[in-house]
């Protein structure tokens, strides 16, 4: 593989390292899930039903089956039988309620719920098929507006999610009171209509029957013991009879951290048929496998004359389906940042006849920070205090929310250096004050605010007599360098040079790891890794000090330093010995080993974890037409340690370019008249093209942090995105003096 | 999409008695929308009928009146790059060059460019009722979401627009319609070829079964000096006009002589109003004579529940973009608003 890096042995962590695996991908050479073949393979296309509620009357196969090159339709009626448990089909993402089973029976809950899975010869054979079902509905009457559904608010039930998810705090203090007699108010009403993850890579299964009850999978997942236990479990597999392997994935943001119903389909099918089976949704299916809720959100806000906020009311009503009940982490953030005394924070859900929603990339804190960070503004103008000063105003070294101190918080540097390098000061406060000829300019700004999250995961470490490393772990890499991080983390450890690393992952054979979200993927496997080379040291230097007439003989272990293919002396370089010569003495087997890592339960709920960021933006508005254009953006981010600076900054510039596209382009069109989704597709389902996309700055603030884990890591996968909304939308207030409290903001409302 | 069976057409006659003999033998050109269309089953052919070997409609020359005549079957980007579009017609090259994205343009001929059908979400979806795609179902985009749809021209079976780009300025440019058919070969002026839905949207034009369009015509007059086109849209590119607006003019002693004014992303068709421009001549070019030519042009519109603003935005755009006509180095990538 060609790959023009510089190999040396210096740290490679805090490199900007290129994705080691970016060659196979610009190539076309890595294999996607929907991409292993089989000798005859099946092709499965699956049926939806075109209506919202009711009953499948009758479905009738028969034209269908008799096509040319169709082997067989399964429906409620047909499919052989799985799992009665609801327990049995929840994930580790599944929301409280009852998990969605496909093909269960003839009742219809959602808009394009799965009725049936034509198999074929071909994929297109089987699509085709597909659409000679004779299918008789009985409809019932359906509600999918939210705004039209308010009477049915309630709280959600808790459940096992509700660990990473906890609901809102306890009130604390008297909110009413205190905002009542605050120097100033805001009282504002927010809105946003569904989002679609829309990954470029289709959803795919591709199940390889071995016989015996044993399937190799290769499925599109965030998770692959995520989706070995959910068939084991769904179809009553034995754990080790289900090896599920995904190692590439094309972009998932949340939508693969549950088990797809096409995963479902194929193993359905091919365990039905003793046969290869490929089940692979296409773009218009995308958009029924989850989405972000829209969401309703109302926030009181007040603060004395000198800015500091003393009294938040923060309420978010998201949308969930009639079976399970979704929530995500809306209203929890102001007091994490602000330190209030009175506040009051609540999260309620309306059931709709919708499929359930399903985290999408900074769920929840890309919603609540836009409210949050565009109240804040306006109280800003409202004390005319400039926007970021308010916000150091407020500023806090402590999780108020929580009363804990934070391992790290360097948002503080965020503010100074973002500004600085945005050039902050140039801008003149008041509205529609800036302009280039038809152009009204705004400048605006916003705080960022996610969790760093740690949780448990396992790795393995194997040297081989050549000297060389393989580290596994069944820990995905959903595009964000997970694999080259990893060589980097293992590299550093061993005092290796990462050209004789091998990661090797995504196949749930390896040892555990939990899906890949939250950004706690680094700080969750890392430490795994890290462990797992660090035993690996330790049994090689056991070795080289039993050698006879070892150099080593009466060193420790924190004596000695592993570099380059040996373990030498530190204070004496030259007293060494090599890495082949413990193997020759070893007779020549692997040495391995495999190990776990966690947070320490007994300490790591004394802090506060969080990743940071400032954000700058300057719009253009066209002060006739309302056109509106994102001239340049940066975003200073304090997220710990960084490993690489170069998948980093990818992760925090696709989060930015995630982030212009909610303020300004993206949103999935319910026609309410039918519960179908009008726009699922690529051309009307707006996210940014280039020409969308001008000047984007990304700096990480310095930031130590010694208690998230030891490598300091705290994870940057969804910070890029969650300021840049309200940035946006403070911006474009600045530029027009027009306060818009829905987003996307389609510009004709600047008219 | 359906099984279907595929032939190329080598002469014009071939593809003429295919299409007119069966009403499902569907011609393809460059693909860029009859492929959607199969795909998504608002078409359904027995057989595909490749033009793009049939001789003598894809080049770019000069016509017997001085003016200029665009095969069919030049793509979309070879026209709009073209040495004598770029400096006689260039309101067209930009219009075009507005339009899809890089690889859709080298694709989509001109012929396809015209027949291309509405970009509404509802004639796509074959769950929702549609006159267009199924006459007598109904519309659903009256009551549903009708952001894209129409302010002019609509009528109570079909508020869809005609979505393409380089028509708007077709339309500004009076060109004519070459067509081939079965009985004989017309020429149709550019205002006569599209149609306003009525009671029978599923009719998007006035091409009669059988009939192709071998190529379009421009008069001599090509507003080279004063023009512009502006697009706006939800995004910078990809993305259809919400309004659109071509506006050639032509000067003489510092007053219009003569103005054409059409948008697009509006009506089912380009949309132009003669007293409007008529309207104009022997006036100043300044904002109060567009501004009092945009009211007439908009005279009658209607919109719905999401597409009310684009009757407002319509009239700011036309004055923006006779403005920007008057000093057409104003134009910016992407037909958006001059700076």
């Amino acid at each position: 593989m060609p790959n023009q890096q510089s190999m040396s042995n210096e740290p490679s962590i805090g490199q900007p390292i290129s994705r080691l695996e970016g060659y196979h991908k610009v190539t076309g050479t890595a294999k996607y899930a929907g991409e292993y073949n089989a000798p005859d393979l099946l092709y499965g296309y699956i049926v939806n039903s075109s209506i919202t509620k009711g009953k499948i009357k009758s479905i009738d196969t028969t034209e269908a089956k008799k096509m040319s090159g169709v082997v067989e339709v399964f429906t409620h009626e047909n499919r052989p039988s799985t799992a009665w448990f609801d327990f049995q089909y929840a994930d580790m993402d599944a929301p409280p309620g009852t998990v969605f089973k496909p093909l269960k029976d003839n009742d219809i809950q959602y808009n394009g719920q799965p009725i049936a899975l034509v198999i074929a010869e071909t994929f297109e054979m089987a699509r085709y098929a597909a659409t000679k079902m004779q299918i008789v509905y009985e409809e019932e009457e359906f509600e999918t507006d939210l705004n039209a559904s308010l009477d049915l608010v309630r709280k959600p039930k808790k459940g096992l999610a509700s660990l990473l998810k906890p609901p809102p705090p306890k009130p604390t203090g008297d909110f009413e009171k205190v905002y009542q007699d605050s120097f100033v108010r805001v009282d504002n009403h927010f809105s946003h209509g569904t989002e679609h993850h829309n990954p470029l890579e289709m959803y795919a299964s591709t199940v390889i029957y071995e016989g015996n009850g044993k399937l190799k999978i290769y499925d599109k997942t965030q998770g692959t013991i995520n989706s070995q236990l959910y068939v084991a479990n769904v179809f009553g597999l034995k754990m080790k009879n289900v090896q599920v392997i995904s190692p590439f994935v094309g972009g998932a943001f949340g939508s693969g951290l549950r088990p797809q119903h096409q995963l479902f389909m194929a193993v359905m099918a091919s365990l039905a048929l003793k046969r290869h089976v490929r089940v692979t949704l296409d773009r218009a299916q995308m958009y029924l496998i989850g989405h972000r809720p829209p969401t309703l959100q109302h926030l009181k806000f007040g603060a004395d004359q000198r800015g500091k906020l003393n009294a938040i009311y923060h309420k978010a009503i998201g949308e969930t389906s009639q079976f399970e009940d979704y929530v995500e982490i809306v209203v929890n953030w102001s007091n994490m940042l602000y330190p209030a005394e009175n506040v009051r924070l609540e999260h309620e859900i309306v059931p709709l006849d919708v499929y359930s929603p399903l985290d999408m990339r900074a769920p929840g804190g890309s919603t609540g920070m836009h409210a949050i960070e565009v109240t804040m503004d306006e109280i800003a103008y409202k004390l005319q205090i400039d926007p970021l000063e308010l916000r150091l105003i407020n500023y806090s070294e402590i999780d108020k929310s929580s009363d804990k101190t934070y391992s790290s918080k360097e948002l503080r540097s965020c503010y100074l250096q973002g500004a600085e390098k945005f050039g902050w000061d140039k801008r003149n406060p008041a509205p529609r004050s800036m302009r280039r000829g038809h152009k009204l300019v705004g400048y605006g700004m916003a705080t960022g605010i996610w969790d760093a999250n740690r949780i448990f995961g396992r790795a393995q470490a194997i040297m081989t007599p050549d000297g060389k490393v393989e580290i596994k772990s069944a820990v995905t890499d959903i595009g964000t360098g997970t694999l080259t991080i990893m060589t980097q983390i293992a590299a550093d450890t061993l005092g290796m040079s990462i050209e004789d690393i091998t990661f090797s992952y995504a196949d749930s054979k390896m040892p555990f790891a939990p899906i890949q979200g939250g950004s706690f993927t680094t700080a969750t496997i890392g430490p795994a890794v890290q462990n797992a080379c660090h035993a690996l040291n330790k049994k090689l230097f056991k070795l080289a000090k039993n050698i006879k007439g070892s150099v080593l003989s009466s060193s420790k272990l924190q004596d000695v330093i592993f570099k380059d293919g040996f373990i030498s002396l530190k204070n004496n370089l030259d007293q060494k010995i090599s890495i082949l010569e413990i193997f020759q003495e070893h007779g020549g087997e692997a040495i391995k080993t495999t190990n776990s890592a966690m947070p320490n339960p007994l300490t790591y709920g004394k802090k506060a974890k969080a990743v940071h960021s400032a954000v700058f933006v300057e719009v253009e508005v066209d002060e006739e037409l309302g056109t509106i254009e994102v001239k340049r953006a940066v975003t200073a981010v304090a997220a710990g340690k960084i490993i690489n600076p170069k998948t980093a900054e990818s992760q925090i510039l696709g989060g930015m370019i995630w982030g212009i596209s909610k303020a300004l382009h993206e949103e999935t069109i319910l026609d309410h008249q039918f519960g179908r989704y009008m726009n699922a597709n690529l051309a009307e389902y707006h996210i940014p093209v280039h020409a969308d996309i001008q000047d984007l700055e990304v700096l990480f603030v310095d930031e130590e942090d010694h208690f998230v884990n030891d490598l300091g890591v705290k994870g940057v996968g969804e910070i890029g995105g969650v300021g840049i909304p309200p940035a946006i939308t403070n911006a474009i207030f600045h530029a027009t003096g027009r306060r818009i409290y829905e987003l996307p903001i389609h510009f004709d409302k600047l008219l | 999409m359906n099984n279907f069976s595929f032939t190329k057409a080598l002469d014009m006659d071939t593809a003429i008695s295919l299409t007119s003999g069966n009403d499902h033998n569907k011609l393809i050109a460059g693909g860029t929308n009859i492929i959607d269309l199969l795909k998504y089953f608002i078409t359904e052919a027995d057989t595909l009928v490749d033009i793009n070997s049939i001789p003598g409609i894809s080049k770019i020359a000069e016509n017997e009146t001085g003016g200029i005549r665009i095969g069919a079957l030049v793509t979309n980007a070879d026209t709009a790059y073209h040495a004598i579009i770029e400096e006689k017609y260039p309101l067209l090259s930009k219009a075009i060059l507005a339009g899809a994205s890089a690889q859709i343009r080298n694709m989509a001929t001109n012929g396809g460019n015209l027949l291309q059908r509405t970009r509404c979400y509802y004639f796509y979806d074959i769950h929702t009722p549609c006159n267009k795609r199924e006459p007598g179902s109904g519309c659903s985009a009256i009551q549903g979401y009708n952001r894209i749809h129409a302010i002019l021209g609509h009528s109570e079976s079909c508020i869809a627009v005609f979505p393409s780009d380089m028509c708007v300025a077709l339309s500004v440019l009076d060109a004519v319609v070459h067509i081939s058919g079965p009985e004989e070969e017309r020429n149709v002026a550019f205002s006569d070829f599209h149609r306003l839905p009525g009671d029978t949207p599923e009719s998007d034009n006035n091409l009669k079964r059988g009939e192709l369009i071998t190529a379009i015509d421009l008069p001599e007059k090509g507003f080279s000096k004063y023009y512009s086109y502006l697009k706006l849209r939800d995004r910078a590119s990809y993305s259809f006009a919400l309004v659109s607006v071509a506006t050639g003019l032509d000067l003489e002693n510092g007053l219009i002589k003569e103005a054409r004014i059409a948008l697009g992303g509006v009506s089912p068709k380009p949309w132009r109003v003669k007293e409007a421009e008529d309207f104009l001549k022997g006036k100043e070019p300044k904002i109060a004579n567009f501004e009092a030519t945009a009211q007439m042009i908009l005279k009658g519109a209607k919109g719905f529940e999401h597409n009310r603003f684009k009757i407002e935005l319509a009239k700011k755009a036309i004055v923006r973009n006779c403005m920007m006509a008057l000093d057409p180095t104003s134009q910016r990538a992407g037909a958006k608003p001059s700076l």
